[in-house]
């Protein structure tokens, strides 16, 4: 039995912890293959047309994946930390089973569907049972999955501390869901734009996730989302630390479009720049908007 | 009875202001104000202080609450939801006071609704000597009055496309509207509602023994605030229809036909879309079972929840063979695309309904 691994939405925020535990579990997969143009306009074409950006990526993930594996592994997640999560996560499975109903598609999925602490563990252990794997093992797996998520990114945050404390450029803050960072289509040409400019991308979503969302406090009394106070509270960690920020969003997403005009009110002092890439246009006339941001960055720094 | 001048006041939803009115000036004892009924123009305003991409009944609130506070409504409040409602208070009331207005807000989402020292701190801010007495007196009639506004709209949209004089429904409604704002007990709205419901079911129809029903699903705002629909339920019934729509704050506040609706939705939707989405899947199997031509869902352009509704709906229709049409709104749909749509869309149930 092989299981599907979509790449996309919440993979890239547990990508050690579900690699590993299905690595200790024993069980086979793939993860389908880095975002490209045909998974780009599968999900386009399969997608309504007014859904976000990265839901249509999934579900052109989702279809690269159909007839390469046993089971889909689409998890659904409505809490985390204690805090919401957009609809989309408490949507998906439900969405890629009517969207792919007549492909006859088996789906593997866990479900934390409350706001308690040990949900995801009793649903990472259910799933493990319908996988037919020995309590103790799974047990085990999980610990150890998890274990190797926390490492992975404490290290890949403390190696972002080093530079911001060691780099001499200009650091910009890339504020972005984990999903569109780490995307092909959406987060790399941002990254390799800034880059090329000579600056250095600092990830909000790199920073401990924990802390930033008690700094997010600070900020913003009720905002609903985990994963957008995550990014809030990465911008009041840092916002003395870096020279300007990037809000990178996707269209047209629910949460960003009120949380980005919080946070333009919030750090009027701060230089934001906001970048809005869709399934059309990607991220095009990005690079003149990007150089133009960073040359009035480069003024402002030499004035002062 | 009014205490130290609160002026307090809802966004619009359909007509619901006059209940609240009632709650507020009896129970809280402050002052309401209805704001003035949505026009375009509130929704220029609204639009040209809030965010471009969010949905667009925050658009709605934000217009709402700037013509009222040119009122002199300076307590406005914010109900919260499954969705980006949740977070509309903070952000309307971050905007606004960024724009220089001075006023209180009461935000349900900033509630700990837990915690009995969280709701009484908060609905402090309404008015600090409230009396829960005088609140707990108030309750049933305003939920009366709900009840008494959808029975009422129910029943002119099953009939107004059928009335022999042109707008002798809106008419009445109207002036059993303006009777409610001048509440003042439980005792009158009895009888209001008795002589408004003869009334009612006084007005002539040329109704034939069948009908073309349609069903109106979507999203919680859209499919209620009939300005945010282009008054669409009044442009079906101009085409000789019989409009059904469920959600309404009767089934919602006061039946909870949402927990029915996860259940109806089953088949469909395993588990919560969020918000209203699963209670929009099950009305679309409800209205199909019960015999509907056609169904129509509106949303508000974005909304996610109704967004992942829609390849469920389409198989629903498909398993129903039942045609679904789908209306998404922001601040500049253009009513000549709609007026075409609903041709079409008619002309379709027509020929299927063999008549
Ligand atoms: S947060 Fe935004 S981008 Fe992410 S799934 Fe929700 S709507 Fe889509």
């Amino acid at each position: 039995m092989k299981i599907g691994i979509p790449r996309a939405l919440l993979y890239y925020k547990n990508e050690k912890f579900w690699t590993t535990f299905f690595d200790e579990i024993g069980a086979e997969y793939i993860v389908s293959p880095e975002t490209n143009k045909e998974i780009l306009t599968r999900g386009e074409n399969i997608s309504i047309d007014e859904t976000c950006l990265p839901t249509k990526l999934l579900l052109g993930h989702i279809d690269w994946l159909i007839d390469k594996c046993d089971y889909i592994f689409i998890p659904r997640v409505a809490f985390h930390r204690g805090y919401e999560m957009c609809t989309k996560f408490l949507a998906q499975t439900d969405l890629v089973c009517n969207t792919f109903r007549d492909r006859n598609i088996k789906t593997l999925f866990y479900n934390v569907y409350d706001k308690k602490y040990n949900r995801e563990r009793k649903a990472v252990k259910k799933m493990g049972k319908f996988l037919g794997v020995k309590r103790s093992r799974i047990k085990y797996a999980y610990t150890t999955a998890k274990q190797a998520q926390q490492y992975f990114e404490m290290f890949r945050e403390q190696h972002q501390q080093k530079v911001l404390e060691e780099s001499g450029k200009i650091k910009i803050l890339l504020v972005a869901h984990a999903y569109n960072v780490g995307d092909k289509y959406v987060g790399e040409p941002v990254l390799g734009t800034l880059k090329s400019l000579g600056c250095e991308p600092i990830i909000a979503e790199y920073m401990n996730e924990a802390k930033c969302i008690r700094a997010s406090l600070e900020v913003s009394k009720t905002m609903p989302w985990a994963y957008n106070r995550h990014l809030l509270g990465a911008i009041e960690l840092l916002k003395d630390e870096v020279d300007g920020v990037i809000l990178l969003t996707t269209f047209p997403c629910g949460t960003d479009s009120m949380v980005n005009e919080l946070i333009v009110r919030k750090y009027k002092e701060l230089p934001i720049i906001t970048l809005t890439v869709d399934s059309q246009d990607g991220t095009a006339g990005m690079e003149t908007r990007l150089e133009s941001f960073v040359d009035i960055i480069q003024l402002k720094k030499e004035r002062a | 009875m009014t205490h130290r001048e609160v002026v307090a006041c809802f966004p619009h939803i359909a007509n619901y202001a006059y209940a609240f009115k009632y709650l507020f000036e009896n129970g809280f004892e402050v002052k309401y104000l209805i704001p003035p009924p949505i026009t375009k123009n509130t929704l220029e305003l609204g639009s040209k202080y809030s965010p471009d991409y969010v949905c667009v009944p925050f658009k709605y609130c934000m217009g709402c609450y700037l013509e009222a506070l040119d009122l002199g409504a300076n307590c406005l409040m914010q109900i919260y939801g499954g969705c980006r409602l949740n977070y509309y208070g903070e952000l309307n009331d971050c905007i606004l006071h960024d724009m220089g207005y001075k006023f209180e807000f009461f935000d349900m989402a900033a509630v700990d609704w837990h915690s009995p020292k969280s709701i009484f701190e908060n609905f402090r801010i309404i008015n600090p000597e409230m009396s829960i007495a005088k609140i707990v007196k108030a309750a049933p009639v305003t939920l009366k009055i709900i009840k008494m506004l959808d029975k009422f709209e129910d029943f002119i949209r099953h009939n107004v496309g059928f009335e022999v004089n042109d707008g002798e429904f809106d008419r009445t409604y109207k002036e059993f509207l303006k009777k409610l704002e001048n509440l003042s007990d439980g005792k009158e709205l009895k009888k209001l509602g008795k002589t408004y419901w003869k009334k009612l079911n006084g007005i002539k129809l040329n109704k034939p023994a069948k009908t073309i029903k349609v069903g109106f699903i979507g999203d919680y705002y859209t499919v209620q605030e009939p300005f945010s629909n282009y008054f669409m339920e009044k442009e079906l019934a101009k085409f000789g229809m019989e409009v059904y729509r469920q959600m309404n704050l009767t089934s919602t506040l006061i039946n909870k036909e949402h927990r029915k609706s996860q259940k109806t939705a089953k088949k469909y939707a395993k588990f919560n879309l969020g918000a209203t989405a699963n209670c929009t899947v099950a009305e679309a199997i409800k209205f199909a079972k019960e015999g509907c031509a056609g169904i129509i869902q509106v949303k508000s352009f974005g909304c996610t929840p109704e967004i992942d509704a829609m390849p469920i709906l389409q198989n629903v229709s498909r398993d129903f063979n039942i045609p679904v049409l789908h209306f998404s709104f922001d601040s500049q749909t253009s009513e000549t695309g709609i007026k075409t749509r609903l041709e079409a869309f008619y002309d379709m149930v027509e020929a299927r309904s063999g008549k």
